[in-house]
Order: structure tokens, then C-alpha cells, then sequence
């Protein structure tokens, strides 16, 4: 990446007036390696964030792997970043100097369409993402795994101060991607039952939400061996192993709504007929291949298949703040920066319980 | 000793019955039981022929046992009333459709939604509360439960209103419970066929947009000139597919054949909503990115409980909406099976029952 004499194409380390480095990745091969690069100026309306710690989410192993096809090199993922306020601009209310902050997936929407104004920023079309995105300015944004981040006051969310930073970072984009579906689609009122496919970094935390939303919680799982965990460790009330076609059949039309969170392929007929009549599937994993739709189980019982991605920023902090009152947080592995690639490679195995945290703050040196 | 369809119940009937999968029909001689307290005795006058009609007398379900009579788009006369009947008496015109029974006190049913009861009886090819198979409306009378007769309004007349028992209220019922009822909303239909062209006849009576999207452009002036659409969407035109993306609350999709849904879903608005209500027999497509992050959603949608059907008859009363039909005699119905598995009808068959269904 050469430095234009004319400024038009400076470089990551030269396009913004504040020095910053994190790890990125350059290619499709993932690996990610020291970056150096920069941030922009606060404006009015922005705050600084030190990052302390930055959860690593499964996206950011696509992203890096470019298996969505669409990842610009070089990319600094990370979109689970909770660190403290060091500067705020003339504008800014929410939060002040020396607040714990977060920032999730979004750091700019249009502000004006019709999501926009129902706080549904994650559904603007002009969604800029945390990594990845070209922002007002025409620059790229770079993510979490860094050591500073600016960013527009109404992207950012205000920390309860009895939560744990380094276990609630992954709430901003695990959580509330579970939460937001469980509370748009009802699927939040005590004594229903819940579903939830895949106990991962969402899955556990749909778990746990659940639980505190007082509904009975059934985990649909193909490994025996997470059968202990998830009732002992994480609360749910069954454990329904997948593969067992007897179980399956027995559980048909028991559940008010499922909670998908696998993002690879699979059968989805199963998991339709646990669904009682008008019950409902939320997809929230993405795989990248179609996966096949049965429609006779969808009509028989009017049932309803939705997608949901991510949450908007009101809803975002309305999750932390429930989490906080009813001391949520995720199950995390805490790792230094150095460590991530290993990092990367056993998520892409499913080898963690069930989030890798980055203690950025005591492990993140300048290239 | 089971006793044969003839002899099971007390009352001659007569009607077509399909023998075997290749679905054709013949006379056929059975019986019905005699009203109970409960019961309702209609002489039936019409009956519309519906697609399902066609799946069940060809075994394409895999549940048929026969002789099978279908038909469950009924329409006729009340000849008699069990002691118990209140809001029926002889002579008033009333209407069944695809539902005849169900258990009464399960949450659907006690939410008045007795298409989703588990154990909901349809009009034929189903076992009744008394053990006996049940038949259908292409016959001369049958004796339903009080609960399970709807009204027939005066002002609708018995031919045009017959398809709107199982067309009329599977489009209708996901009109209302999806919310795609509301002024300034935008509808899309897909397919124009029986349930197609009422969805878009009711759509416009709610006061919403229509677009009729098809593979068929021939069918273009007939979705605006006679049924009223909006707007005319061909399916295959990719530029014009395009150009309509994120476009729509809703599409009611009455195709039953299999075929691709993403573009449909692309057409939708975020958080907009794909109501199916033809049923493919094979698995559809569908990729994931689009639909998460539109927060998109694909529901089934399965006929509808009495009080909404009887609610939907009322509205088709106030708003003049009736099925376009072919009137047929009853020997015309094979052939009439046989251009409905071509599609060669607008929009429904119904078959002139008291004229032509003759036991001789």
C-alpha cells in the first residue's frame, strides 16, 4: 500500500492524525500479525475508547478467511470491545471520561431511513460495520483487536459498573443477537419453552437469557458430551440430543420458539417439528450454503422461519443493562494477543468454552 | 364385521368417489349418519373443486384410502337440525369447508384456530368422532356438527361464494394474522390461480397495494384489468424483478410447484414476510444472508378456524367478492381434474351439484 504524494490513497498508518496499532489480517490465509495504522481526530460528537478487552467472534474468522468473499486486506476484526473512556467530544452526554464503555458491530447507520428512526440501525442500508466498512469519511474501518478506537457517541454503550469487563464483552455481539430475536419474537415470557440449536458463543448466552426470562430451556444438540454442561453449568432444563430420531419425535410440537444458532449446513425439518402451531425458528447463524426449507411442516402449523442479525444500539444497551441486573455474563477464555491465531484455529474446531476474550490492554504492544 | 360405506349409516347418499390413485372419479353409493342433537343435514347445491381435491384422489400425500369423495367447498340447504341446533333452522343457506371436526379443547381450538388442532377432522378422507370415514361435497347431502356450519350470506351468490370455504379463507386468514391488512401496506401474490386471484380480490377490498407477481406475461391484463392489482411483476424478467426489490410487507405465495425463493425474499422489505400457502411437496432453497440480515421471515399458513372463515364470508358479503368460476356439470369432473392439473381454468371448477349430481 504506497503513500500517494497527493494524500488521496495514504496509507492505514497515514490516514488519520492518531498513531494506533492492533493485529490484522492480510490475506485469506487469516493469520493475523502486528498492524500499525491510525484513527481519526474525536470530533464532537465522538469518544475514545483505551481497549481493554475485545471478544473474538466467529464472523471474525470468516472475515479474516474471507469465506464471505467480499473481505478487503488488510482487516483488523474484532467487534466485542469494552475499554474505558479517555476523551469525549463537545457533543457528548452519554458517557465521560473514565467510563467503562462498549462498542459492538455497528459504528454508523444513516440515521434518517425508516429502521434508522426505529432504532433498528442493524437493518439501514447503510450499515458501516466495526471492521470492515468504508465510513463517512471514505475511510475503512478497523476493529477491536487494536488498542484505541473512535467512535460516534451513538454507537457506544454505557457499562453497568458491577459487570466484568472482560466476560461481558462478548454480550455485544453474542448477546444481542440472541436477545434481540428472543425479545422482538416473544420469545421472553416466563413459562414458555425455548429451543436453543448449537451451544457455542450464542448459544450459551441464549441459554442464559432465556433462563433469567423465566422460560423452560431445552438445548438441541448433536454432541452427548455437552449434555452435562449445559444442564449442570449453564441451566437449561433439557438436553435434546439431535441425532436421536426417538427423542426428536417425542419433543415435536413442545417448543414456543427455537433460537438456530448453527452456522453450518443442516437439516432444518427437524427442527421445524419441535415447533408447536404458530411457534417460531430465529436464524441467527449463518451458514454460507443454502440450506433446504421443508414447507408442508411450516403450513400444517402455521409456523413461522425468521433471520435476525445482530440488534440496534437502544436494544444493544437495554441487553447490557438486563445482563448486568441479573449478572449475565459469557463463558470466556482469556488469552493474550500473541496467542490469537491458536486462538482462531480451535474456534474454527468448536475448542472453546465458549468465547476467547483478548486481554488486550496487558498484551497488545506497539508493532 | 366392518360394514361397507353403503350400509354404515342409516341415510342413502350418492356422490363421485375416486377408486384408486389415478385419481379418477365414478358414482358412487355410501351413506351418512343420522343428524345427532348437534347436527346439521344440508342438501349440498354446489361444490368448488379444489387443487387439494386433485393431490388427495391421486394419492400424492400418501394418505389417501378409498373410494375417496372429495370436495370441500361446499355450499347448500338446510333440510334438517338436531333438537340441540340453535343457529341454524331449515331452509337457511349455509356453506362447509375443509374442516369438520376437531377435539374442541386444546389451546387452538379454545382460541377458536380448530385448523391447528392436532386432531382436526377434515371434510373428507378423515376418521370422525364415530369411527366412520369421512366424505365430501361431491355428493348430494352431508350432515355436519353445528359448530362446523357457516353462515351463508344473502347477498353472495352460492355458485361464485363456493371456493371461498377453502380458497377465500386460506388467503384471507394470513391477510389479517400477518398484518398485511393494513392501508399503505404492499402485498405481493404469486400465482393466479384459485387462491391467487381471490388473494388479490381481498387484498384491494382491505385497502392495500397489490402486485401479481408471474411467470405467465399473458396474464398481465388480466391481474390489472379484471381482478384490480396495482401492478404486474414477471417473475423470469430479471431487470424488472430488480428494480422491485425490498419492495413489499408481504407475498402471499399460493404456488404449489417447487421454485426458487430467494428472489422472493428480495423482494421483500426488512422484516417483511413470505406467507405460504401452496405446498411444494419437495424442500425449497434458502440462503441465509439475505434473510438475517433482513430480518426476513418465510410462514406457513394452513386454511383457517371457523369464526375467521365466517368473519372472511361476512367481509366477501359487504365487499361483492366472489370467485371467478366455471360451472360444470357433475360428469364434466374428470375433465375438469384434468385441465386444473394444467392449470387450464380461471379461476376455480364448481360443480352444479343439485342440477347434475343424479343417482341414475
Amino acid at each position: 500500500m504506497a503513500a500517494a504524494t497527493n494524500g488521496k490513497c495514504a496509507s492505514p498508518a497515514e490516514e488519520h492524525p492518531r498513531k494506533a496499532f492492533g493485529w490484522a489480517a492480510i490475506d485469506p490465509s487469516g493469520v493475523l500479525s502486528p498492524f500499525n495504522f491510525s484513527r481519526r481526530a474525536n470530533g464532537d460528537d465522538d469518544i475514545t475508547l483505551k481497549i481493554l478487552y475485545c471478544g473474538i467472534c466467529h464472523s471474525d474468522l470468516h472475515t479474516i478467511k474471507n469465506e464471505w468473499g467480499i473481505t478487503k486486506y488488510p482487516v483488523v476484526p474484532g467487534h466485542e470491545i469494552v475499554g474505558v473512556v479517555t476523551e469525549v467530544g463537545k457533543n457528548v452526554t452519554k458517557v465521560k471520561t473514565g467510563d467503562k464503555a462498549g462498542i459492538g458491530c455497528v459504528v454508523g447507520s444513516c440515521g434518517s431511513c425508516e429502521n434508522c428512526k426505529q432504532d433498528l440501525e442493524n437493518y439501514c442500508p447503510k450499515i458501516m460495520f466495526t471492521y470492515g466498512s468504508v465510513y463517512h469519511d471514505g475511510t475503512r474501518t478497523y476493529g477491536g483487536y487494536s488498542n484505541m478506537i473512535v467512535v460516534n457517541e451513538h454507537f457506544v454503550i454505557r457499562f453497568p459498573e458491577n459487570m466484568p469487563l472482560d466476560k461481558s464483552a462478548p454480550l455485544l455481539c453474542a448477546g444481542i443477537t440472541v436477545y434481540s430475536p428472543m425479545k422482538t419474537f416473544g420469545l421472553n415470557e416466563p413459562g414458555k419453552h425455548l429451543g436453543v440449536v448449537g451451544l457455542g458463543g450464542l448459544g450459551h448466552v441464549a441459554v442464559k437469557f432465556g433462563k433469567a426470562f423465566g422460560m423452560k430451556v431445552t438445548v438441541i444438540s448433536s454432541s452427548p458430551t455437552k449434555e452435562k454442561e449445559a444442564i449442570e453449568r449453564l441451566g437449561a432444563d433439557v438436553f435434546l440430543l439431535s441425532s436421536s430420531p426417538e427423542k426428536m419425535q417425542a419433543a415435536m410440537g413442545t417448543m414456543d420458539g427455537i433460537i438456530n444458532t448453527v452456522s453450518a449446513v443442516h437439516q432444518l425439518m427437524p427442527l421445524i417439528f419441535l415447533l408447536k402451531t404458530h411457534g417460531k425458528m430465529i436464524l441467527v447463524g449463518a451458514p454460507e450454503k443454502p440450506l433446504e426449507l421443508p414447507v408442508f411442516p411450516l403450513i400444517m402449523a402455521g409456523r413461522i422461519l425468521a433471520g435476525s442479525c445482530i440488534g440496534g444500539m437502544k436494544e444493544t444497551q437495554e441487553m447490557i443493562d438486563f445482563a448486568g441486573k441479573h449478572n449475565i455474563t459469557a463463558d470466556i477464555e482469556l488469552i493474550k494477543m500473541d496467542y490469537v491465531n491458536e486462538a482462531i484455529e480451535r474456534l474454527a474446531k468448536a475448542d472453546v468454552r465458549y468465547r476467547f476474550v483478548i486481554d488486550v490492554a496487558n498484551s497488545l504492544s506497539a508493532a | 364385521m366392518e360394514k361397507s360405506a353403503e350400509k354404515e349409516h342409516p341415510r342413502e347418499a350418492f356422490g363421485w368417489a375416486a377408486r384408486d390413485t389415478s385419481g379418477v372419479l365414478s358414482p358412487y353409493h355410501f351413506s351418512r349418519r343420522n343428524p345427532t342433537a348437534k347436527d346439521v343435514c344440508i342438501k349440498i347445491i354446489y361444490c368448488g373443486i379444489c387443487h387439494s381435491d386433485l393431490h388427495f384422489c391421486r394419492n400424492d400425500w400418501k394418505f389417501s384410502v378409498y373410494p375417496l369423495v372429495p370436495g370441500h367447498e361446499i355450499v347448500g340447504i338446510v333440510t334438517e337440525i338436531g333438537n340441540e341446533v340453535q343457529k341454524f333452522k331449515v331452509g337457511d343457506k349455509v356453506g362447509v369447508g375443509c374442516i369438520v371436526g376437531a377435539c374442541d379443547t386444546c389451546e387452538q381450538c379454545t382460541n377458536d384456530l380448530e385448523n391447528y388442532c392436532d386432531k382436526t377432522i377434515l371434510t373428507y378422507n378423515y376418521i370422525y368422532h364415530d369411527g366412520t370415514r369421512t366424505y365430501g361435497g361431491f355428493s348430494d347431502e352431508i350432515v355436519v356438527e353445528e359448530h362446523y356450519v357457516l353462515r351463508f350470506p344473502d347477498r353472495l351468490p352460492m355458485d361464485g361464494a363456493a371456493p371461498l370455504f377453502c380458497a377465500g379463507i386460506t388467503v384471507y386468514s394470513p391477510l389479517k394474522y400477518y398484518g398485511l391488512d393494513k392501508p399503505g401496506v404492499h402485498v405481493g401474490v404469486v400465482g393466479l390461480g384459485g387462491l391467487g386471484h381471490l388473494a388479490v380480490k381481498f387484498a384491494k377490498a382491505l385497502g392495500v397495494r397489490v402486485t401479481v407477481i408471474s411467470t405467465s406475461p399473458r396474464k398481465q391484463k388480466e391481474a390489472i384489468d379484471s381482478l384490480g392489482a396495482d401492478a404486474f411483476l414477471v417473475s423470469t424478467d430479471e431487470l424488472q424483478m430488480k428494480d422491485a426489490m425490498g419492495s413489499m410487507d408481504g407475498i402471499i405465495d399460493t404456488v404449489s410447484a417447487t421454485h426458487a425463493l430467494m428472489p422472493l425474499i428480495d423482494l421483500l422489505k426488512k422484516h417483511g414476510k413470505l406467507v405460504m400457502v401452496g405446498a411444494p411437496e419437495k424442500p425449497l432453497e434458502i440462503e441465509m444472508f439475505p434473510f438475517l440480515m433482513g430480518r426476513k421471515q418465510v410462514v406457513g399458513s394452513c386454511t383457517g378456524g371457523i369464526k375467521e372463515t365466517q368473519e372472511m364470508l361476512d367481509f366477501a358479503a359487504e365487499h361483492g367478492i366472489t370467485a371467478d368460476i366455471e360451472v360444470i356439470p357433475m360428469s364434466y369432473v374428470n375433465t375438469a381434474m384434468e385441465r386444473l392439473l394444467k392449470g387450464d381454468i380461471k379461476y376455480r371448477f364448481v360443480i352444479d351439484i343439485a342440477n347434475t349430481l343424479n343417482s341414475n
